[in-house]
């Protein structure tokens, strides 16, 4: 039985993670708190995209049906995609970009790290690389989460909220994808079931130190990887696909 | 004692050596400088807006990825520029503030739309272009900090006009509809371009003590020139024409001739007028105060966590 | 605003062998995060490079070349210190 079809899908499912996850970094551009901040999020926004590319060329490559990753990312629909819901979360205040950010980079270290063993050699090398990003992205997520939760009562307040806000969509990164453990089983990808104890034992002491409390929410029903996604997807996506679908076929 | 201060000022210039720091300097040097260098590094925060306006929007990841790393750089450009004129001795803060008030100005074209994708093109190819013909001749001007920091920003810079003519030129070879977007935004980009480098220099009294002091090492008509040389047969090239009915190459000269730039349009925007200055300023202040709780945020975090209880320096009282 | 947030010198070593350079200036409310802006905005992000940040104001400096009676003292500040002078408005450019 081939497993082709498999690695396609998954490598389509970390591609649209990346996607999603550096579109709405973008958005922060000439928005940022400071100048310098303008700079790092332009910069985690590039590393994204960085990640996207090869993951949804492979993808494409892999599916043999002539798909770039162009075609990808800008003709598939909603129900098409498969990213994490909580990549597509409209932007809030700077606390709730960090809050994502940090619950997003933190699972895309613990998910790299064992990808870099992967028997598929694109996946591993795309991982080996991202590794070393993520590091980055999830020490400054961390950096901001300290200063926001341990600096003023109006900074504790709102990256609080940013937490609450964005945690009812943890609970589907780590939910059991039958694609996933397929292919885990196998040694080519990462069961993401597997990585919640080393994602939460950082993320706690994190908060604990940034005198933040884990937040208590009902988990939302999720579905990205399904296909299924907030009506948050459709507003990003009508925005980032409308000029190359309204030229069908040219070439940029 | 400052007559002999001075003659060392002049020595170094005429010497065509940088000044630096330290050295003594006329007050209307320094003050020309704060804002001649303040206004570029202003000109750069403000231009990642137009730019920025079509990052979420590129046609496809490879332009996207190469928009976010133009508007970065143009935000670091902004950075270097005001580490440099902050070694003059002022705030940062100080020259935001200056930037939000109307105080100090930045560079008129960014007061122009970007109403299509082609407009990405056109700036990066006309306004860029027009920028480093400036900036390449910055790169000697008499101040040190400065002129470092115009190496920096040169040696990123080039990679930019390259991808603004490249995207065009891919439009212009492209469907009827996008040659039309790329001669649409090339028509619309050209005279504000040349306007860049200013009016006519007997109309600009500052210009000569610029030249004497070199902080200004051309004219503002022979940059302009070079600029309209280089930039025809690009257009050329990419099979684009330029708006301009009086466009020739005088064989005489040995130059291209122009036809009139409207002053007037350029006066008018330069004073609030623009399509895009409200906007422009909205946003940048907007920015600013939206994220005044997360700069204040990080300062108190500092001072609770100063390892030694003491100060950590930076801008002392 | 920047006031809240002190100015810190950038020192980068670009590759081992060579001696770190001075490549400028960011303003970063500590340490951690000055080395952060620094290596954002210096190194973009290049490996093996080494990046030393430090305060503005703990820098002593002396240059008997640069002549003024401001630095007279042998041991001054690198640069005109900050919040010594007020922004002039009178001149124009352009």
């Amino acid at each position: 039985m081939s497993i082709q079809p498999a690695i396609a899908g998954y490598a389509l499912q970390l591609g649209d993670d990346a996607l999603i996850a550096a579109q709405r970094l973008s958005e922060w551009v000439a928005r940022a708190p400071e100048l310098e901040e303008d700079v790092a999020l332009a910069n985690i926004a590039l590393d994204l995209l960085g990640q996207a590319r090869p993951l949804l060329s492979y993808a494409g490559e892999v599916e043999g049906r002539g798909r770039t990753e162009d075609d990808l990312a800008y003709f598939r629909d909603e129900r098409e995609f498969t990213n994490l819901q909580i990549t597509e979360l409209a932007c809030g205040d700077f606390g709730e970009a960090i809050a994502r950010q940090l619950v997003f980079s933190c699972y895309q270290f613990e998910m790299y790290q064992r990808l870099q063993s992967s028997r598929d050699e694109t996946l591993a090398a795309v991982a080996a690389k991202a590794v070393k990003e993520v590091a980055y992205h999830r020490d400054h997520a961390a950096q901001w989460t300290l200063r926001l939760g341990d600096g003023t009562e109006e900074s504790h307040r709102r990256m609080q909220a940013g937490l609450t806000r964005c945690w009812p969509y943890v609970a589907e990164i780590f939910r059991p994808d039958p694609l996933g453990q397929e292919l885990a089983a196998r040694g080519l990808a990462v069961d993401a079931t597997q990585l919640r104890p080393a994602w939460g034992d950082y993320i706690a002491a994190v908060l604990r130190e940034a005198t933040l409390a884990w937040p208590e929410t009902i988990p939302a029903p999720g579905g990205g990887r399904r296909g299924l996604h907030t009506e948050q997807l459709g507003q990003l996506l009508a925005e980032m696909q409308y000029l190359a679908r309204c030229h069908p076929g040219a070439r940029w | 004692m400052e007559s002999g201060l001075q003659a060392g000022f002049e020595r170094l210039l005429a010497a065509d050596q940088r000044i630096e720091p330290r050295d003594w300097m006329p007050e209307a040097y320094r003050a020309t400088l704060i804002r001649q260098i303040a206004q570029h590094a202003h000109s750069e925060i403000i231009g990642m807006q137009p730019e920025g306006n079509w990052i979420t929007r590129a046609p496809s990841l490879r332009r996207k990825a190469i928009l976010i790393a133009k508007v970065q750089d143009e935000a670091g450009h902004g950075l270097y520029l005001y580490s440099a004129c902050e070694t003059l001795g002022v705030d940062r803060a100080d020259l935001l503030e200056l930037l939000h008030s109307g105080q100090q100005k930045y560079s008129s074209i960014f007061n122009y739309p970007t109403l299509t994708w082609a407009d990405v093109g056109a700036i990066g190819w006309l306004v860029d272009g027009a920028a480093i013909t400036n900036q390449v001749a910055l790169c000697r001007c008499s101040y040190g900090p400065y002129a470092r920091a115009m190496v920096r920003i040169c040696k990123e810079e080039s990679f930019h006009q390259r991808q603004g003519y490249e995207l065009l030129s891919t439009l212009a070879q492209g469907t009827p509809a996008q040659r039309a977007m790329a001669q649409d935004a090339v028509d619309r980009w050209w005279w504000p371009s040349l306007m860049m480098f200013g009016p006519p220099d007997d109309a600009s009294p500052h210009s000569a003590q610029s030249m004497a002091w070199r902080i200004k090492r051309h004219s503002n008509d022979e940059l302009r020139q070079k600029f309209v040389d280089i930039t025809v047969p690009q257009a050329a090239a990419a099979g684009l024409t330029l708006p301009d009915s009086q466009l020739r190459w005088n064989e005489e000269r040995g130059h291209y001739d122009i036809g009139p730039i409207d002053w007037a349009e350029f006066k008018r925007v330069i004073k609030g007028g623009g399509p895009c200055n409200r906007q422009r300023m909205d946003r940048r202040v907007g920015a600013h105060e939206e994220g005044s709780w997360v700069r204040e945020a990080a300062a108190a975090y500092a001072a609770k966590h100063r390892p030694d209880g003491a100060r950590q320096g930076g801008v002392a009282a | 605003m920047s006031r809240d947030w002190p100015l810190w010198e950038v020192f980068v070593r670009s590759r081992r062998g060579l001696s770190h350079i001075h490549a400028g200036s960011v303003h970063a409310p500590d340490a951690q995060m000055a080395l952060r802006n620094a290596r954002d905005l210096y190194t973009r992000r290049q490996e093996g490079v080494s990046i030393w940040v430090v305060p503005s104001s703990a820098i002593t400096a002396v240059s008997p070349d640069e002549k003024d009676p401001y630095f007279a003292s042998a041991a001054g500040k690198a640069y005109r210190h900050p919040t010594f002078y007020d922004i002039p408005s009178e001149v124009r450019n352009l």
